[in-house]
């Protein structure tokens, strides 16, 4: 990598001015939250953005508050290390915990952030490379070109959802808190994101991701399972996040997200159906493994090959589902 | 670790774990690597590369690249016309591309200007109008396009080069054999991945006379090809080889950049820089060759090996780089372990519109490695023997020639496959362990140094330079260079030993041009075994000086003085002695200024066909590997839980740094077995996959299982103290041994490395339980040069003793 291109950097101390700046900018600017993926892609000179925008000074952006039986409060840049580290997080909230643990490398957790993490941009092997290679192949349709290399009949970009946190939160009913310049709203987490690997985000660009909303860990059950290559440092090919509340032995309420197989999160919803109203068995976690393996659809745009990683989409549910049916915790 | 071998002989420094000399350098920061060198004045440069696999260049307008303010100079290839290349039947590279380009990645102008980002941006305004040639980007695919070719040498169409030897009559061994197999490998590219980038600095002396830093494993080949590019005399250009943080064979070619930075230097009159990004360093490469192999073996009765066709296609690439020789390596060193009867060896490398393969650790030899022991695990299933028990029981005798004239020294195979199969278990765990828990076995063999130089003369391989001052220390000279393999601990030692004092007393001076005799450089697992025999020359030259000098002073004959714990002494009178200083200052007194030198030349080899320059070497080291994996049937997944590495090191000059470069070799070989792939986008302009350290999957830390190491020490009469190479050897084993070990785990065959979960999941659901490659492409050979196997005398009958059980 080269090292950074020349650019404007702002530290605002408040959400509010931090908003207005965003505003001001418009899209040319980037929110710097952590900075492990923004800043090695533009030493690549895949992005340039012409200001970054510093989240570190914001006050109040950062820690957690709350607890298993109230819900957590989770402000965006909390880094992912203090989040792991987190015992509320560790002891009621396992399948968040195993997100983050499995997110890149234990140096970069120390940087990166809960926030940054959940606005990771997509990622495709057409399009995280340097300039000089992304114009060999004339550039694709998220940066500087107009066609989707990975279907080139496709008229949306295909750039896969790589957030270990994501399908965690969704699977939780996680709710976000945006900042924008005329206030603050809620969304559901899974609201957050749009099938489209350009406009992945739905917010608007001066909105600010401010907060994580937990819900009471309550009896809930949750498990992530992770495929990459090696056991650290990469992002999921697949993920599988499974979040269940049972009432005595019979799953009540069933939300099974799978990540790395679309441009967003996606919910495996016919897989939750088949779970529901009975035990979790090896039955039923297999009835499931089918149902999501029908769902996943990933395209050739990160490692392994496609056929292999939607193979491996029945094993990793089994992998999820299978760590409930002993991993007990109730608050 | 565990050791075996010889005693130490005495031997006070050698066999130790010394310190590494340049650790504490290391350890603080505090050594300068290429990229360390900052001067006054330097402007940066960016070069800018081909961002299509194959054209003809039409024109190049460097306008407004000039006209950018903070842009000292623009090169294209017209400023620098001359080729070159590492081999002298290969001078096919411009530092710019003149009027072609090969590959996505092939230079095509330069920029020297103020700053990076300000040298990047003028390399991005320069336009290139380049006429496009239909890009060939397979091995099958070269063979069959007549036109356009890639180069207008070689063998015609897009051949390279063809090879093809006969050595005693293979045709009747193969008819006479009483069973015949056959298998088709393939074995895919790889690349060094060194954390170093690839660095150098340019910078103009006053006096017209130009010093190039750079990361190279081969400053000697360096200058020359800068002499030659920039048509200057060699005694105005000095280079200085920096220690490499890593090379394995990346940095042994000289390279564009480096001869561009001296160009921009000369014009400027400013010292220029470069520092490659990892994107650039993949597009050097000089790596594993892709290669398809085919093997034809006929057995006898007792199992031995009657007769072997060996047939293998070379994906090359974009230039010639080392791939002569890396031809010739493929079909080398099979016979170096199990004697073969007969044997016919046939070679092609293609070029190919895509980085250039080269030198990567085991240079063309892992992959029919890879291809023979799995082979041979195959014969051993299909004849009912363990496999371990069928090496043991054909292997080849110390001491003899093989059926190509390579004369074997010591040979320690036997002790090493006693070794690991003692310490895995062997016996009670092959074929024995429940379905997904496997065990594999495979051996190896690598040179010690290659028998010739790149380029053909007569002069010594190496030299050493030994200069002692009048307060005791020494400094020694050598062109070698550190690659992080412990070469400058290597020589301290070596001398440290002859010389009786601490190695830390040692000045190491290495990898200059100006100051240091020629080394030809870190490759070919060359260093340790020349370097250390010149030192040791020069050492006994220093040590009989001194020895004079406190003989005379004391009145005895010299050959009593000994030389120990610093100090002077007479073995005949135990309360004589004088301190190392003391001598130094008596014997300068009574003969001037001490300097001496050493030097080495291999001993010449007696095959004389055409091609038998490649694989004689004056050593040849042994490697015997066990590998325990668990294979998921479901997944396809294959985690490795153990290596048992056995090296025959002839001696381990320092037992931690032989250890070193067995684990280091492991983990390179298990990259190579499970994951590594040079590969690229035939259908989107010839790119390549993943040029970055995130997305081109290499094992971290994680990955790495345990590695139990047995050093086994078997002397070597042409090594110093016996020692042979370490560095390489010991990964040649690693990838069969993994597809050995698949298959006893879950009774698949995976023919084709990496073996990927896809493809253990193929090879399940396939009704053959095979996966990998099931033809060839149609040759024509040429005619083999046929050579006689040497006569019966000259190859001791084989060791056939029966295996004995495991010590």
């Amino acid at each position: 990598m080269m090292r950074l291109p020349p650019c404007g950097y702002i530290a605002p101390a408040t959400l509010a001015e931090a908003t207005a700046i965003l505003r001001d900018e418009g899209p040319e600017a980037a929110i710097l939250a952590g900075g492990t993926d923004l800043l090695a892609k533009m030493k690549r000179r895949q992005q340039r953005p012409s200001t970054l925008v510093g989240l570190r000074r914001v006050v109040g952006l950062r820690g957690v508050r709350g607890g298993p039986r109230s819900g957590l409060r989770i402000g965006a840049m909390t880094t992912l290390a203090e989040l792991e580290r987190h015992e509320a997080v560790r002891a009621h909230y396992p399948g968040l915990h195993q997100a983050l643990r499995s997110i890149a490398t234990p140096l970069l957790r120390n940087a990166g952030t809960i926030g940054g993490n959940l606005c990771l941009d997509t990622r495709c092997n057409y399009y995280d490379q340097s300039f000089e290679w992304r114009r060999a192949i004339n550039f694709c349709m998220k940066c500087d070109g107009d066609v989707c290399w990975v279907a080139p009949g496709s008229d949306v970009c295909l750039a896969v959802a790589s957030s270990d946190a994501a399908p965690v939160l969704c699977a939780f009913g996680a709710r976000l808190v945006l900042a924008g310049p005329r206030g603050e709203r809620t969304i559901e987490a899974k609201d957050l994101y749009r099938r489209d690997g350009i406009r992945f985000l739905a917010k608007d660009p001066a909105e600010i991701l401010a907060a994580v909303l937990l819900p009471p860990a309550g009896r809930l059950r949750s498990s992530y399972s992770k495929l990459r290559r090696r056991g650290s440092f990469d992002f999921p090919v697949l993920g599988v996040a499974a979040c269940l509340r049972f009432d005595r032995d019979v799953v009540a309420d069933a939300r099974l997200w799978l990540t790395a197989v679309s441009m967003a999160p996606v919910q495996a919803e016919e897989a939750e159906r088949a779970l529901v109203g009975r035990p979790l068995t090896g039955a039923s976690i297999d009835e499931a493994a089918e149902c999501a393996w029908a769902r996943a659809k990933p395209v050739d745009n990160t490692d392994f090959t496609v056929r292999w990683r939607k193979e491996m989409t029945r094993h990793h549910v089994r992998q999820a589902l299978g760590a409930l049916t002993s991993s007990v915790r109730f608050a | 670790m565990r050791r075996d071998g010889s005693a130490r002989g005495g031997l006070r420094i050698v066999g130790t774990a010394a310190r590494k000399v340049d650790g504490p350098a290391k350890c603080t920061g505090a050594l300068r690597f290429a990229d360390d060198i900052v001067l006054p004045r330097t402007l940066a440069c960016r070069i800018l590369r081909s961002h299509v696999p194959h054209a003809r260049i039409r024109g190049i307008d460097t306008t407004r690249a000039r006209a950018r303010p903070g842009v000292f100079a623009v090169l294209t290839g017209s400023d620098l016309p001359i080729p070159f290349g590492i081999l002298p039947v290969s001078q096919d590279e411009h530092a710019l591309c003149p009027d072609k380009v090969r590959f996505v990645g092939d230079p095509v102008a330069a920029v020297a200007a103020v700053d990076e980002e300000t040298a990047w941006e003028a390399a991005n305004a320069i336009r290139v109008d380049y006429d496009r040639l239909e890009p060939i980007m397979t091995i099958e695919q070269a063979l069959s396009t007549e036109t356009p070719r890639i180069h207008d040498y070689g063998e015609g169409g897009n051949v390279h080069k063809k090879v093809s030897l006969e050595f005693g009559d293979a045709e009747a061994g193969l008819r006479d054999a009483d069973a015949v197999f056959e298998d088709i490998f393939f074995y895919e590219g790889s690349t060094h991945l060194p954390m170093e980038q690839h660095s150098a600095t340019a910078m103009p002396e006053p006096d017209g006379r130009l010093t190039v830093w750079s990361s190279t494993q081969t400053p000697h080949y360096l200058h020359r090809a800068l002499a030659k590019v920039l048509e200057m005399p060699a005694s105005r250009i000095r280079v200085i080889a920096c220690p490499n943080g890593g090379g394995f064979g990346g940095k042994s070619d000289p390279f564009n950049h480096e001869i561009v930075v001296a160009k921009l230097a000369l014009l400027t009159g400013r010292p220029v820089k470069v520092t490659l990004t990892r994107e650039e360093v993949f597009y050097c490469h000089r790596g594993r060759h892709p290669v398809l192999m085919q093997v034809k073996t006929g057995i006898a009765r007792d199992g031995s090996i009657r007769a072997l066709h060996f047939r293998s296609w070379l994906d090359g690439g974009a230039y010639g780089s080392y791939g002569v020789a890396s031809t010739y390596y493929t079909g080398a060193l099979q016979t170096v372990t199990y004697p073969i009867g007969a044997y016919k060896f046939e070679g092609l490398r293609v070029f190919t519109n895509k980085p250039p393969c080269g030198p990567k650790r085991g240079h063309g030899t892992p992959q029919p490695r890879y291809a023979l022991e799995v082979h041979i695990d195959k014969i051993a299933e299909r004849l009912g023997v363990d496999p371990a028990d069928y090496r043991l029981r054909h292997l080849v005798p110390p001491g003899s020639l093989t059926v190509n004239h390579l004369r074997i020294g010591s040979m320690g195979l036997r002790t090493c496959i006693e070794k690991v199969v003692a310490g895995s278990g062997w016996k009670e765990k092959f074929r024995r362990q429940p379905r997904g828990r496997g065990i594999g076995l495979a051996c190896s063999s690598y040179i010690s140094g290659a028998g010739l130089p790149i380029y053909w003369n007569n002069m010594p391989h190496t030299g050493v330079l030994l200069k002692i001052d009048r307060g005791g220390g020494v400094t020694v000279f050598c062109g070698e260079i550190d690659i992080g393999q412990g070469s400058d601990t290597v020589l301290a030692q070596v001398v440290a030993e002859v010389l009786g004092i601490d190695p830390l007393d040692i000045r190491i001076v290495a990898g200059d041009t100006d100051l240091t005799p020629v080394d030809l450089g870190s490759y070919s697992s060359r260093v340790t075994l020349m370097m250390g025999n010149a030192a040791i020359q020069a050492a006994e030259k220093a040590r009989g000086i001194l020895a004079t000098a406190a003989a005379r002073e004391w009145a005895i004959c010299a050959e009593r003085v000994v030389f120990a714990g610093g100090r002077v002494l007479d073995s005949g009178d135990p309360g004589r002695a004088m301190s190392f200083a003391d001598a130094v200052q008596r014997a300068e007194a009574a003969s001037g200024t001490i300097g001496t030198v050493g030097s080495y030349t291999p001993p010449p080899s007696t095959a004389r066909y055409r091609g038998s320059g490649v694989g004689p070497s004056p050593a040849y080291s042994y490697s015997a590997a066990v590998v325990e994996v668990a294979v998921e049937a479901a997944t396809g997944l294959v985690h490795v839980e153990r290596v048992h590495l056995a090296h025959d090191v002839g001696r381990a000059i320092n037992p931690v740094l032989s250890v070193g470069q067995v684990e280091g070799s492991v983990y390179m070989g298990l990259g190579e077995a499970l994951m590594e792939e040079q590969s690229f986008r035939a259908n989107r302009n010839g790119v390549h996959r993943a040029p970055s350290m995130l997305e081109y999957k290499s094992p971290t830390t994680m990955e790495m299982p345990e590695v139990v190491t047995y050093l086994v020490e078997d002397p070597d009469p042409n090594g110093p103290f016996g020692a042979k190479e370490v560095g390489q050897g010991p990964l040649l084993p690693i990838a069969p041994a993994v597809a050995n070990a698949v298959h006893d785990a879950i009774g698949v065959r995976v023919d084709a490395i990496p073996i990927t979960p896809d493809a253990i999941l193929r090879a399940l659901q396939a009704p053959s339980k095979r996966a990998g490659p099931v033809r060839v492409p149609a040759t024509d050979w040429p005619e083999p040069v046929r050579v006689p196997a040497p006569a019966l005398d000259a190859r001791p009958a084989p060791d056939t003793r029966p295996p004995r059980d495991a010590p």
